[in-house]
């Protein structure tokens, strides 16, 4: 790890104080991603914020149709929670299923869809779930937020403070696992809610989480696997690594659309 | 440089440390407990698995001043009063080990996961030891003395 200067704020006022006055900083949340790349010395930072023991960040609230998640809850308190798993189980399901237990001890929701890894898990279901991205600045709906690979909305001095995530009707997140990585070689969350329907890919896009159009008005259609069976989506604009070509990931989508349906 | 302070196996611990120390390095190297190892580079194999207040993570993904004030638990706090944890002598018993390099990690993890989920089967186990790599192989009898541990202390 390269030198950098550690800072622990008291408060989220604090925390931004910090970001607004130092050189190249870096917050730090669960610490998940952000210590394996600092470990590598694929990033150096000025100055690391740790928000993470920010209590004023951790919490779920489930109030009217939606259920609050504050940006520094943990994977597995959001796996855990009763009000997740009654309202939003396919949601309590994905975070139980991100990383190991160990780093679902640290692992935060505001790290996870700021990192915006094109593998993550998060963002789709942020994107299918039609959330509300809430900021110290503004609202960024989930469909303004993901910019592309490790790229979001958030401006370098901006805090994600919580998400909104509206209750669907129906939904359900099914995982492609890399075999040696675990990581999702492709994961779709499909939902049915007030939004209509959505169908949104992780893992497998070029340029990170995006929605199947031509699936979502199929399913709005007819909510059925048989409806999303015959729907490929192309592989050009798909990633092609060693572990599986555009091609195959192609064909996973389908297949996991399917069997999420199917779940759902 | 950053004086970081905890509670390490129920006494206190401190220590003036550069900003960027691992907590696994503090545990390591400031306080001498070495029975916390460091398998890999990346964060994968989970032989640095410690609990910070009360819950399994890996001390290779943490830094020491994110664990100011914190009470950790290492494999050397399992033991209490000379006699071995639960999990430690199903370990013993059940050869839950080969080289012995995973072996903190893995009955860190397990006694977390026994705690969590006090009603295991075989399944829950293989999965929930994903962040464990052992390079022996040895997972047989590792999920046998973790089943067998469960029994022990239901």
């Amino acid at each position: 790890m390269y030198q950098f200067n550690y800072e622990r704020p008291a408060t989220l006022a604090d925390a931004q104080a910090l970001l607004a006055k130092a050189d190249d900083p870096k917050l730090l949340a669960g610490g998940q991603t952000l210590i394996p790349t600092l470990k590598q010395r694929l990033a150096m930072p000025s100055d690391v914020i740790d928000i993470g023991a920010l209590k004023e960040l951790s919490f779920i609230r489930a109030e009217g149709d939606a259920i609050m998640i504050g940006a520094g809850t943990k994977h597995y308190d959001v796996a855990e929670n009763a009000d997740v798993k009654k309202h939003n189980p396919a949601l309590a399901a994905l975070a139980g299923m991100i990383g190991d237990p160990a780093v679902r001890h640290m692992g935060t929701l505001g790290g996870s869809i700021a990192n915006n890894d094109p593998a993550a898990d998060y963002p789709a279901a942020c994107l299918a779930l039609d959330a509300k991205i809430h900021t110290t600045k503004r609202l960024i709906e989930a469909d303004e937020f993901f910019k592309g690979m490790f790229e979001t909305a958030l401006q370098p001095d901006e805090i994600i403070k919580e998400v909104t995530f509206p209750h669907p009707e129906k939904a359900a997140y099914e995982k492609f696992r890399n075999p040696a990585s675990r990581y999702a070689m492709v994961g779709v969350f499909v939902s049915r809610g007030p939004w209509g329907v959505r169908v949104a890919v992780t893992g497998a896009g070029q340029n990170g989480v995006f929605r199947v159009k031509a699936m979502e008005e199929a399913l709005a259609k007819n909510w059925s696997p048989d409806s999303v069976a015959s729907i490929k989506v192309p592989s050009t604009d798909l990633l092609s690594d060693l572990h599986g070509s555009a091609e195959y990931r192609a064909h996973l989508i389908t297949v996991m659309a399917k069997r999420a349906v199917a779940a759902s | 440089m950053t004086v970081v302070s905890m509670t390490v196996n129920g006494k206190p611990a401190q220590a003036d440390v550069e900003d960027r120390t691992l907590l696994v390095n503090f545990i390591r190297e400031e306080l001498g407990l070495t029975g916390t190892h460091v398998g890999c580079d990346t964060s994968q194999c989970g032989a640095c698995v410690i609990h910070v207040n009360g819950r399994a993570v890996k001390a290779c993904a943490m830094l020491a001043g994110q664990a100011e004030g914190a009470d950790i638990v290492t494999v050397e706090g399992l033991a209490k009063n000379g006699e071995l944890h639960p999990v430690q002598k199903a370990f013993r018993e059940h050869h839950g080990l080969q080289c012995g390099f995973c072996t903190p990690g893995m009955m860190m993890t397990a006694v977390d996961l026994i705690r969590r989920k006090p009603q295991l089967d075989e399944h829950t186990v293989r999965e929930e030891l994903e962040g464990n790599l052992c390079r022996c192989t040895g997972y047989h009898n590792i999920v046998k003395a973790i089943l067998a541990a469960s029994e022990d202390m239901r």
